[in-house]
Order: C-alpha cells, then structure tokens, then sequence
C-alpha cells in the first residue's frame, strides 16, 4: 500500500477552508489583536488592576491560539483522536506552569538581593 | 457456533488496523508529532521566563524597552512597531492558508503566487525583527549586556533582573526569528518544487499542508511571544 494513497486524500478533502472561511478567521485574529492595543494604550493604569490586565491578555492569547490551531491549522477538521492526541499533551505543560510559577513567587518571597 | 462465527469477523472499526486510524497521511502526522515536541521547548523557554519575572523584584517596564519604530522615532511610541510585525505574520499565515485552499482545488498558478506572498510576509518579519535588534543592541542590550546606570532608573529595574530580561528576550526572539528563517527557506523550496510541477504530477498539493502548519504554528508561537514580551 502505497503511503500517499488516494483514498486517505479523498478523505481529508471533504472538510476544506472554504476562502470566506479564511477570511473571516483573520478579521477575528485581527479584532483579538486590536482589542488587546486598546486595553494596553487606552485604559489608564489606574482604571483597570495589573492582574484583571493580565489576565484578559492572557485569555485572549489563548482564543487567538485557538482560531489559530483550529482552522489555519485545520486541527477542527480531523480525527476526534488526533486532536486529543495534540491537544491532551499540552496537561504537561500546564503541569510545568503552575511548578515554575510556584517556585518564582516563593523565590520572590525569599531571596535576599 | 455462535461465538466462532463472531471471533471469524473481520473488525473494521478505526483501531482494528489495516489502514490509518488518525486519517492523515504519514508525513502530515509527523509534522504534528515535530510541532507538538517543539511547542514543548517553546513553553519550557517561556515558561522559565516567567517564573524569573515572577522570582524578581523588579522588571523593565516593556512600554519603555519596546518605544521606538526604527527609522520614524526613538521615543513615546510603545507596541506600534510590534504590532506592526505581528500584523505582518498574521498576514503570511492567511496567505499560506490560501496557498492550501489553491492546492486543493490543483490550482499551480494560484498556488504559486500565495507562496511568494508567504515568502515576502516572512521576509519582511525578519527584516523588522533584524532592526528591533539593531535599536535594542544601540540601546545597550545584549546577551551579557545592559544599558547605562540612568537607562536603568527609567526601565525601573535592577541590573539583576534587566540582565535576566536581555539574555531571555534575545534568546527567545533568537530562537523564534531562526524558526521564520528556516520556515522561509523551507517555503522557498516548496515553491521551486511547485513551480517544476512536481505537486502537478504527483496529483496533490499535501506538501503545501505540511509546510503550511509549520509556518502556523511559527504565527502561534509568535502570538504567545508578543503577549508575554510586549504586553503582560
């Protein structure tokens, strides 16, 4: 059997990005990025707390790495499997996050210089 | 017997073998496999980076290391010169997906123009990236290096962690600016071999898909960059 069989080929093609599709993933990546601008350039320090700040900077990171992955990448469109596959190895990191932090604020609390 | 008969059944759910349970082609898959191991060095490099901000008392306020557009003003202009990259990369990923899109319906032509727009996008990323580094290097920021005592008090940050911040950014900036690069050379090779009509004789453009998710994910990774250097 060959590897680059046609059966596989016709298979994958049945869910494609259609050109109004890719287009209208941009414009949502494009309004994520200038909202994330506004509340950068606009909303005063005073108005709006370091860690409410933060966190919609980091929400909106994670939806643009969404429309990202999942159409451009077209990971929407594949098998159920796969996409646990890619997408349930991404617990380790999470994992790494809350170690790392953990060990950056307790360094914060305690070093000396 | 009954059971026989149920044990003499050939399975043909997805797992039962004999074809692939995932569906993609075998080089698409590995490219997921080799994308999947480098969002793990990606996130262990950034992820270090913030657990040191967080281990530090003190940061450089990124609204006044990142001020200038090159070539316009050195000052009072935060985010506009990044934001103009980051334009600029989301921009070559939509013209590598339409690349795809023209490879599905066999289009050579189609295919070929939205890979040189592609070629273009990363070059010009490059470019921009190679004066940031330029001002910044002017600046006094390199690996090892920071600017002047009076430089500092604007930043608001000890020598210490300005360091940490100099070594971080160009390390992780580096290491993301050699994935554009070598995204783009790989780009060019697949436009040459599009435009020798080798994607035409085999039937299909899966080639274009499979670079096309390495040059993504170069947008993803950069989307996560720009949060954690430029904004947070």
């Amino acid at each position: 059997m060959s590897l680059e069989n046609t059966d596989l080929l016709h298979e994958q093609e049945h869910a494609t990005m259609s050109k109004g599709r890719i287009w209208k993933v941009f414009f949502i990546l494009l309004a994520i990025t200038v909202l994330e601008f506004i509340i950068a350039l606009g909303v005063p320090e005073a108005a709006m707390p370091h860690l409410v700040r933060n966190s919609i900077y980091i929400i909106l990171t994670l939806f643009k790495a969404y429309y990202i992955v999942a159409y451009f990448m077209h990971l929407k469109f594949e098998k159920y499997a796969l996409i646990t596959t890619i997408v349930g190895s991404f617990i380790l990191i999470v994992y790494l996050i809350v170690l790392m932090l953990t060990e950056g604020h307790y360094l914060n609390g305690h070093m000396t210089i | 017997m009954d059971t026989t008969a149920q044990l003499d059944e050939v399975k043909t759910t997805p797992w039962s073998g004999g074809r692939s349970p995932f569906s993609v082609e075998y080089g698409k898959l590995m490219m997921w496999f080799f994308l999947l191991s480098d969002a793990f060095t990606f996130s262990a490099f950034l992820i270090y980076y913030g657990a040191q901000r967080f281990s530090k008392m003190t940061w450089p306020d990124p609204d006044i290391v990142f001020q200038s557009i090159p070539g316009v003003t050195d000052h009072g202009a935060p985010l506009v010169f990044v934001g103009v990259m980051t334009f600029i990369l989301i921009m070559s990923s939509v013209t590598m997906v339409l690349a795809v899109e023209a490879g599905h319906r066999n289009k050579k032509k189609e295919v070929i123009w939205w890979m040189v727009a592609t070629i273009i996008g990363g070059l010009m990323f490059l470019g921009c990236q190679a004066l940031e580094w330029t001002h910044l290097h002017h600046e006094g920021f390199w690996w090892g290096a920071i600017p002047n005592a009076d430089v500092l008090k604007e930043l608001g940050s000890d020598a210490v962690s300005t360091q940490q911040f100099a070594n971080l950014f160009f390390t992780i900036t580096g290491f993301h600016g050699f994935h554009v690069f070598t995204g783009v050379v790989i780009n060019i090779i697949i436009l040459f071999m599009t435009m020798a009509g080798v994607f035409e004789r085999r039937g299909h453009y899966l080639m274009i898909e499979k670079v096309g998710l390495y040059w993504h994910f170069v947008d993803l990774v950069w989307v996560f960059v720009f949060t954690f250097f430029y904004l947070v």
